[in-house]
């Protein structure tokens, strides 16, 4: 799908997208899902309606709705990201590193839990760069180009911790995962906002415009102005970056941060939850309200199938034949 | 094994030296590092790296990495990915260790059986629907591992002794092991049908020009159905071998596999974009990246440097960064001439 440089041929504008007014039918297709999801579940499945049962599915969400909501970005421009996964097993193995570590002389708890949030997701940020470089001025397909930090990255935070466990308490950076201001999880509120920028972004800023503009046909964008290359590396920077928080929340939601483990198969959790939403894997067309809304379902279908006594194999077999239907249905709509 | 083909590469044309060169480079490359990186390995280890054990061993244990690769070739060309095969070897894994008292043939049969039965689920949904081969084969990438825990029981399932299933990986014919000569056959039956058969030309004419292909009113939908039907046969075939090998169906096994067959066939020279490729050259992908980590384990055997087994993850990685800024330097030189 790389598109080299335009030739001879006279530059064909492409016609803008509106996310908003595209959009509609397609995610209020999603949209009705999750509605009967939770409708079913309200009416058949016992303790739903608590607080308990909510804040366990929110909590659930939030990781991969966050590394998404990146994934959704480079969808956008016509790529993928593999990658993030690993990144999130890099940021996760670094951060233990940092606030268990006594090499700061001064006594400062504070400026090192800060450290230990900010150092890592900027690693993972940089390991997105890396992709974008790849991605914009090689021109490496996505898949092949992400394809190389998904099997070195991992390799990479293996080697960071040694290939073992680190459990740990502590309390401040654990806040990531484990804090509840007004009975709320805090990476639930994190997601919510993140979402909420990213749709603005995407949705009423000229960056966004020029996401989209790039994948909807990348030689009239350039032609048109767009800096495609830029464009691209800051998706790509933005998904590592999201991916190292969502690395953080999961260790601080463990107690403890596992190279081998941590983020596996995200890459594929998100892409599905883009997916689902009604972003086409083209490019040219995002909702960042429909990965939230594609993430809700895939986590309150699971929820709902183990729930009703369904076992863990089923479940996933029915996720898959989920979201095919899913896209599916998505493409008669058009 | 045979030249690598492309759909463009028919008309005869004359080019300079240098270009032809870069274009040996870019098909062959794996190959000509292959022999590089075995001759170091002889120089430098003696006998032990050419000794008949260590030079079986390796094949075999590279045996169904060849085959997983093999139909992710296939896929390739045809401009698709297939994601499932990972999952796939895993489901098949465990059918041939549930069935492995019935015997080899059996066993194999109906791991071979699961796994067509993925692929041409995965080849028909693609084709009738045109959903994107990346969606469908992610979400039977899902289903399929699915299956194996339900077949499994969520327990990794033992595998019988007593009727002759483990030949499937432990049997030797001479001194080749079964599984090399089953790798084999297959690449020979792949470079025939890609070299001299229609469906051969066809798989190149749908990677290289979809729309030109509809046009030429080749059969698209049988054509995609039987390349992912292939790829899952053999990985279906490659899960037989594994539990042969592991003497056991193991339900989470072959984790990531998928990727690291990607992974070779571009170091194979075949490019994502579909269109050309070669089934020799993938072998050479295979074996050129077993290899590699053949030497690193001498060297680590002889301490030349302490790496754990931490490190492979990263050397893969790089080494398919490097392979593909090459590549990417080759065709765009060659790009540039054209």
């Amino acid at each position: 799908m790389a598109r080299t440089k335009p030739t001879g041929q006279a530059p064909r504008l492409a016609p803008l997208s509106f996310p908003a007014v595209r959009g509609t039918a397609r995610q209020h297709g999603a949209l009705a899902a999750l509605l009967l999801l939770v409708l079913f579940n309200a009416l058949f499945t016992a303790r739903f309606l608590t607080v308990t049962s909510m804040r366990v599915n929110l909590t659930q969400v939030a990781t991969i709705t966050i590394v998404a909501v990146g994934m959704t970005f480079v969808i956008a421009t016509g790529g993928i990201d593999l990658s993030v996964g690993s990144l999130m097993a890099i940021s996760g193995a670094i951060a233990p590193k940092i606030f268990l570590s006594d090499r700061f002389p001064f006594d400062a708890p504070v400026l090192g839990v800060a450290l230990a949030i900010v150092v890592p997701v900027l690693a993972a940020g940089l390991g997105g760069s890396f992709n974008g470089v790849m991605v914009a001025w090689f021109r490496i397909q996505p898949i092949i180009a992400t394809l190389v930090l998904f099997l070195a990255g991992r390799g990479i935070a293996q080697v960071i911790t040694g290939g073992a466990l680190v459990s740990f308490r502590e309390p401040s950076f654990q806040y990531l995962g484990m804090g509840r201001p007004l009975g709320i999880p805090f990476q639930v509120i994190l997601m919510v906002v993140i979402v909420a920028i990213a749709a603005w972004v995407l949705r009423s800023t000229i960056f966004g415009r020029y996401v989209l503009a790039t994948g909807d046909n990348e030689p009239a964008a350039w032609l048109a102005g767009v800096p495609v290359r830029r464009v691209k590396l800051v998706v790509y920077t933005v998904s590592g970056l999201l991916a190292g928080l969502a690395g953080l929340i999961s260790i601080a939601i463990n107690s403890s941060s596992d190279a081998n483990q941590d983020g596996q198969l995200m890459e594929l959790d998100a892409i599905a939850a883009v997916a689902v939403g009604g972003t086409p894997l083209t490019g040219g067309q995002a909702s960042i309200v429909g990965t939230l809304i594609g993430a809700l379902i895939i986590q309150l279908l699971r929820y709902t199938l183990l729930s009703h006594g369904v076992s863990d194999a089923a479940a996933r077999v029915v996720t898959a034949v989920a979201i095919v239907l899913a896209v599916l249905l998505q493409r008669r709509e058009r | 094994m045979g030249q690598p083909v492309e759909a463009r590469a028919m008309i005869p044309q004359r080019t300079p030296a240098w270009a032809r060169g870069a274009s040996l480079l870019q098909r062959q490359g794996a190959l000509i590092a292959l022999v590089g990186v075995a001759l170091f390995g002889v120089l430098r280890y003696g006998e032990t790296f050419y000794s008949s054990y260590n030079f079986w061993e390796t094949l075999r244990n590279n045996s169904y990495f060849a085959l997983i690769a093999l139909g992710m070739a296939f896929v390739i060309m045809t401009g698709g990915i297939d994601l499932s095969v990972g999952s796939v070897v895993a489901l098949s894994a465990v059918v041939a260790a549930r069935l492995s008292p019935e015997g080899i043939y059996l066993a194999t049969g109906a791991a071979m059986a699961a796994g067509l039965a993925v692929g041409v689920t995965n080849g028909l949904v693609i084709a009738r629907f045109s959903v994107q081969p990346f969606i469908v084969t992610l979400a039977s990438l899902l289903g399929a591992r699915g299956m194996a825990l339900l077949v499994a029981g969520n327990a990794t399932v033992p595998v019988d002794f007593e009727h002759g299933f483990i030949d499937i990986g432990q049997r030797e014919i001479g001194p080749v092991p079964l599984p090399v000569v089953l790798v084999v056959i297959a690449y020979a039956l792949g470079s025939l049908l890609l070299n001299f058969t229609r469906f051969g030309r066809h798989v190149l004419a749908l990677g290289g020009n979809e729309e030109a292909a509809r046009l030429a009113g080749l059969p698209i939908g049988r054509i995609l159905i039987s390349v992912y039907a292939m790829s899952g046969m053999l990985a279906g075939l490659a899960g037989a071998i594994l539990a042969g090998l592991a003497f056991s169906g193991p339900p989470t096994a072959a984790l990531g596999w998928e990727l690291s067959a990607i992974a070779a066939v571009v170091v194979g020279g075949t490019l994502l974009t579909g269109g050309m490729g070669s089934v020799g050259a993938t072998l050479a992908g295979v074996l050129l990246i077993g290899l590699i980590f053949n030497v690193l384990n001498f060297e680590r055997g002889r301490g030349v440097f302490n790496l754990t087994v931490y490190w492979e993850n990263v050397i893969r990685g790089v080494f398919l960064l490097l392979v593909v800024l090459f590549q990417h330097r080759l065709t765009r030189a060659l790009r540039l001439r054209s």
